[in-house]
C-alpha cells in the first residue's frame, strides 16, 4: 500500500494527464480519436521546445522570462526573409532578384534565414548567461531585461520601411510546409513539426542524462557550493545553458512562423509563462536540481489537453484560465511540500 | 616532523573579515605521511585556515608552499589540481543525484562516440565500486544520495576525498556523524593513506580521537597558533589548557545581581528530531544569569528557540512562575514576557536598510498606534531614550543600522527587546563578532538587567565569557544536558570536559 502510494506520488503528473483525458472523453467520447490527438500534438510541439529551453533556468532555481519574446523575434526574422517572390508586400523587395542572380544561393536559401534566426536568439541566450554568471544578476531580472530589449529590437526591425509594422505574410510554400506538412496522409499522417519536437526532446534527454554538461547542470541546481568545490566551472556551464535555451527558442520561433504562415512582432507574447508553467507542472523543482525531460513533455501535454479538450467539450475559455491557474499553483504547492520540513 | 619531509608549508597567513581578524600570522607545516591535527575552540581559525588552503578563501597575506614550491591557490579546482582535497564540515552533497555522480562530480569519465563524448556510466559505476571495495565500504554506487543515512553520506565524502589521489587531505570534523565502528574504519583508512605518504590534516574537537590518530597537534586560539607538539607529548588536560588559556582579568564588569525565586522551570524538553536536544531539564531564577556552554552542534540554539516557541517540541513541560505554559509561537512567547536575541544578527536580527529608530521600535509598533496612524512624536522620544539608555553610538536616530558597528547594532537589538518589557531574556551568542570594547558594554547591560531582576539565559561558545558572566553554567553535548557548574568556581577545563562528555 505504501509502495503504491509512493509510486502514485512519484508519477502523479502522468496520472493527472490520463485522468484529464478520461474525464474529457467521458463528457464527449469523440475526444478519443486520432485527429484530436494529432491536433494536440501539433499545438504542443513548439511549446515543448520552448519549455525544454525554459527548463535550464528553473533547474538552477531561476526563471527565464525572455523565451516568449525570443520566439517572436525568431519568427519575424525567418518570416521576413522567406516570403514567396510573388507576394505583393515583401519585407525585402529586392531579395527575389538577388536569389535569382546567385543560383546556388537560391536553392539553399530556405536554410539560411532559419539559421540566422536561431543564431540571433542563441546570442541573446549567451547574453543572458553572461549577465547572470558575470554580474550575478538574478535570472528573473536578467531575463526580464533581455525580454524587453528583444521585443524592442524586434519591433524596430518589424517597423523598417517598406514593411512599416505590417504583418508579414505570403511565406514560401516549402517553409510553411515545415509547419503544416506531414509524413503520410489521412488519419495516419505524422506531422513534421511533431517529429521535430520529438527529435529535440530526444536530443535534450541525451544531453541532460548522458553528457558531462547535463550532469553538471543538475549538480549546480542541486547544490551550487558543492559544484564549485568539486571543480565545476559554474560560470561557463551557466552561459552554455542559456545559450542552448536561446537556440531552442529560436527554433520554436521559426516553427511558429512556418506553422501559422506569418509573423508579427507580437508573436510569442506570454509564451514564457506557459513554458514555466509546463515545467513546474511537469515536476521541475523551483528550488533547483530536479526535473526530467519526460516530465516536461507531460507538463506541456497537460496544458495541451486542457486547451484543446476543454474547448472540445465546449467549456468557456475563461474557465479554462481558472483551471490552468489552479493546476499551476497546486503543482508547486505539492512540490514545495517535499522540502518544507517543520523546524 | 624532523624525520619526515615537509610537504606543505603555510607561512605567515593572515585573513581579515569585516571587524574580525580571523587569521593572524599563522604558520603551519605538515610532513609527508603524517597525520597533523588542528585543534582550537570554535572561532579559533581552524576552518578559515583550511579554507585558505583549499581555495575557498583567499588569504590577505602569507604564502603557501607545496614540496617547497610557492603555490598560488586560486580556487577549489586549482587546489584539487595541486593535489589537495578536502572533506568539508558543512558542505552538503547533491541530494537528488546518485552516489557515483556525487563522487565523480567535476571529473566524470567520458567515452568517445565518434566526435561526441558521453559520460561513461559503466566505467563510473565500476570505478566507484572499486573505490568502495578498496576502502572496504558498503555503499551502492547508483542509489540516490538523499536516501542514504547521514553516516553513509559522510563515508561517501571520505571516499570522494580519497579518490582524488591527493597528497594532502583535509578532514574537517570527518567523524561528526559517524558511528563508533565507522570511526575505527576511518582510522584504518587514514593509516593506509599515511603509508602511501599522504599528509592528512585532521580537524576535530574530540581529543581522544586526536591522541589516537595524530602524529602532531597544532593548537590555535583567536586566529593565532599557540604551538605545535608531537601528539605523544600531549595529554587531554594539556590540550584543553592550551586551547582555552586566556587572561581573564578585567574583561567583565562587577556583578551585584542576586538570584531569587525560580521563575522558569523546564522539564524533559525533547525535540521531535532525533539528532536535536533531548530530555533537557533546568530551572532559571529571577535575576539569574544562566550560561549555556557546549560545542557547535550541542543543540543549544535549538533548545532556546524551542522554549521561545519557534521550534516544535515532542515531549516535556515548561512552567512559568509555577504554571504550566505551552508556547506555540514567538507571539505567545512575547506575551509571556520573553525575548530572544538570535544568534545571527544579520540573518534574523537587524533590518539593515531601516534606521536605528525603526529597528528599535519594530517589535512594539502596536503601542504607538493612534487612530490607525503611528504617533511619530512618541516614537521618536522613546527611540531616543533607548539610544541614550544603552549608550548606542549613532550619528542620529535616523541613521541606517547597517552603518553602525556590530556592537552598536547588537545594542539596538537589545533595546528593541527591552521595549517589550521582558522578564526573561534569551541571548544567543550576544557578543559574537563584536570587538572587545563593545563586548564590555554589552556585558555591563546584561549585568544591569540581571540586577534589575530580569532572568537571563546566555548561550556562548566563548568560555571566558561564560565564566565571567554566569551565575551558573549549563553545559550541553550533542543535544543532551551534560551538567551544571558554578560560574564562580568552575574552570574552563571542567566545561570542556562536560562539552565533550558524550562524544565517541
Amino acid at each position: 500500500m505504501k509502495k503504491a502510494l509512493q509510486f502514485l506520488s512519484e508519477n502523479a503528473i502522468y496520472f493527472v494527464l490520463v485522468v484529464l483525458i478520461l474525464v474529457i472523453a467521458f463528457v464527449d467520447s469523440r475526444f478519443i480519436s486520432i485527429t484530436c490527438l494529432r491536433d494536440i500534438l501539433v499545438q504542443s510541439s513548439t511549446r515543448v521546445i520552448i519549455a525544454l529551453g525554459a527548463m535550464f533556468a528553473i533547474l538552477t532555481a531561476g526563471a527565464d522570462l525572455s523565451s516568449g519574446r525570443m520566439v517572436g523575434f525568431a519568427a519575424v526574422i525567418s518570416a521576413s526573409m522567406l516570403q514567396a517572390p510573388t507576394y505583393l508586400r515583401l519585407f525585402y523587395p529586392d531579395l527575389p532578384k538577388l536569389l535569382e542572380a546567385v543560383p546556388l544561393l537560391g536553392s539553399i536559401w530556405l536554410v539560411i534565414p532559419i539559421l540566422i534566426a536561431i543564431i540571433v536568439t542563441t546570442i541573446f541566450g549567451l547574453l543572458n548567461g553572461f549577465i547572470i554568471s558575470r554580474f550575478g544578476v538574478p535570472p528573473f531580472i536578467a531575463t526580464l531585461g533581455t525580454m524587453v530589449i528583444v521585443y524592442g529590437i524586434n519591433s524596430i526591425y518589424f517597423n523598417l520601411p517598406p514593411n512599416n509594422s505590417q504583418p508579414i505574410g505570403g511565406l514560401r510554400a516549402d517553409f510553411t510546409g515545415l509547419g503544416t506538412g506531414a509524413f503520410g496522409s489521412g488519419d495516419f499522417s505524422l506531422p513534421y513539426i511533431v517529429v521535430i519536437a520529438m527529435l529535440v526532446s530526444i536530443f535534450m534527454w541525451i544531453l541532460m542524462n548522458k553528457t558531462r554538461f547535463g550532469k553538471n547542470t543538475y549538480a549546480i541546481g542541486g547544490n551550487i557550493n558543492a559544484a564549485k568545490v568539486s571543480g565545476i566551472n559554474v560560470a561557463r556551464t551557466t552561459v552554455a545553458m542559456y545559450a542552448i535555451a536561446g537556440a531552442l527558442y529560436g527554433l520554436a520561433g521559426v516553427l511558429e512562423a512556418a506553422r501559422t504562415g506569418g509573423a508579427t512582432n507580437n508573436y510569442g507574447n506570454m509564451y514564457e509563462l506557459d513554458a514555466i508553467a509546463a515545467c513546474v507542472v511537469g515536476g521541475v523543482s523551483t528550488t533547483g536540481g530536479i526535473g526530467t525531460i519526460q516530465g516536461i513533455l507531460a507538463g506541456v501535454l497537460i496544458f495541451g489537453v486542457i486547451n484543446y479538450g476543454l474547448t472540445f467539450i465546449g467549456l468557456d475559455p475563461y474557465w479554462q484560465l481558472i483551471i490552468k491557474g489552479i493546476i499551476i499553483i497546486s503543482a508547486v504547492a505539492v512540490d514545495i511540500r517535499k522540502y518544507l520540513t517543520k523546524k | 616532523m624532523s624525520d619526515k619531509v615537509v610537504l606543505l608549508e603555510m607561512n605567515n597567513i593572515s585573513k581579515e573579515f569585516p571587524g574580525v581578524k580571523a587569521l593572524d600570522d599563522v604558520t603551519f607545516k605538515v610532513g609527508t605521511g603524517s597525520v597533523h591535527a588542528l585543534m582550537g575552540e570554535n572561532g579559533a581559525g581552524k576552518s578559515t585556515l583550511m579554507k585558505c588552503l583549499f581555495g575557498i578563501y583567499r588569504q590577505d597575506a602569507g604564502e603557501i608552499l607545496l614540496n617547497g614550491k610557492k603555490t598560488e591557490i586560486r580556487d577549489s579546482k586549482n587546489a584539487l589540481d595541486n593535489g589537495i582535497s578536502m572533506i568539508h564540515q558543512e558542505l552538503h552533497p547533491i541530494p537528488f543525484r546518485s552516489v557515483m555522480e556525487n563522487i565523480w562530480l567535476g571529473r566524470f569519465p567520458l567515452r568517445n562516440y565518434g566526435f561526441v563524448k558521453f559520460v561513461d556510466h559503466q566505467k563510473m559505476y565500476r570505478d566507484t565500486k572499486e573505490l568502495f571495495n578498496g576502502l572496504d565500504m558498503n555503499i551502492e554506487p547508483d542509489v540516490i544520495v538523499g536516501s542514504l543515512s547521514v553516516s553513509k553520506v559522510q563515508s561517501m565524502e571520505i571516499a570522494k576525498a580519497v579518490s582524488y589521489d591527493s597528497k594532502v587531505i583535509i578532514m574537517d570534523e570527518p567523524t561528526s556523524s559517524l558511528t563508533e565502528n565507522e570511526v575505527e574504519h576511518l582510522f584504518k583508512i587514514i593509516r593506509s593513506l599515511k603509508e602511501r605518504g599522504v599528509a592528512v590534516i585532521y580537524i576535530s574537537h574530540k581529543i581522544e580521537e586526536i591522541l589516537r590518530i595524530a602524529d602532531e597537534v597544532t593548537i590555535m586560539r583567536d586566529g593565532k597558533v599557540v604551538g605545535t607538539w608531537p601528539a605523544g607529548e600531549l595529554t587531554n588536560d594539556l590540550i584543553i589548557s592550551r586551547m582555552v588559556g586566556r587572561d581573564l582579568t578585567h574583561r567583565f564588569p562587577e556583578r551585584s545581581n542576586v538570584p531569587g525565586e525560580v521563575l522558569l522551570k523546564v522539564e524533559g524538553l525533547t525535540s521531535p528530531h532525533p539528532k536535536s536536544f533531548r530530555d533537557v531539564s533546568f530551572e532559571l531564577r529571577q535575576g539569574e544569569i544562566l550560561g549555556v556552554g557546549g560545542l557547535v552542534g550541542a543543540q543549544r540554539t535549538e533548545l532556546i528557540e524551542a522554549i521561545f516557541g519557534i521550534r516544535t517540541i515532542a515531549a516535556g513541560n515548561i512552567h512559568l512562575k509555577g504554571q504550566r505554559i505551552r508556547i506555540k509561537s514567538s507571539k505567545e512567547a512575547i506575551r509571556h514576557k520573553m525575548a530572544l536575541l538570535t544568534e545571527d544578527r544579520r540573518l534574523s536580527g537587524i533590518f539593515s536598510v531601516l534606521s536605528v529608530l525603526e529597528n528599535t521600535l519594530i517589535a512594539n509598533l502596536f503601542r504607538y498606534v493612534r487612530c490607525f496612524l503611528l504617533d511619530e512624536k512618541r516614537r521618536k522620544n522613546d527611540g531616543e531614550a533607548m539610544i541614550n539608555l544603552l549608550k548606542i553610538k549613532t550619528p542620529s536616530a535616523k541613521t541606517l543600522i547597517k552603518d553602525l558597528s556590530g556592537g552598536n547594532q547588537q545594542k539596538v537589538l537589545l533595546g528593541r527587546w527591552l521595549l517589550t518589557e521582558p522578564e526573561i531574556l534569551l541571548l544567543d551568542e550576544p557578543t559574537r563578532g563584536i570587538d572587545v570594547g563593545a563586548k564590555y558594554e554589552i556585558y555591563t547591560i546584561i549585568a544591569d538587567l540581571a540586577k534589575q531582576g530580569k532572568s537571563i539565559i546566555m548561550i556562548s561558545s566563548e568560555m571566558p565569557e561564560l565564566l565571567g558572566m554566569s551565575d551558573r553554567i549549563m553545559v550541553m553535548c550533542e543535544g543532551r544536558l551534560s551538567g551544571f557548574v558554578d560560574g564562580k568556581t568552575a574552570t574552563q577545563e571542567e566545561i570542556m570536559r562536560l562539552a565533550t562528555q558524550f562524544m565517541a
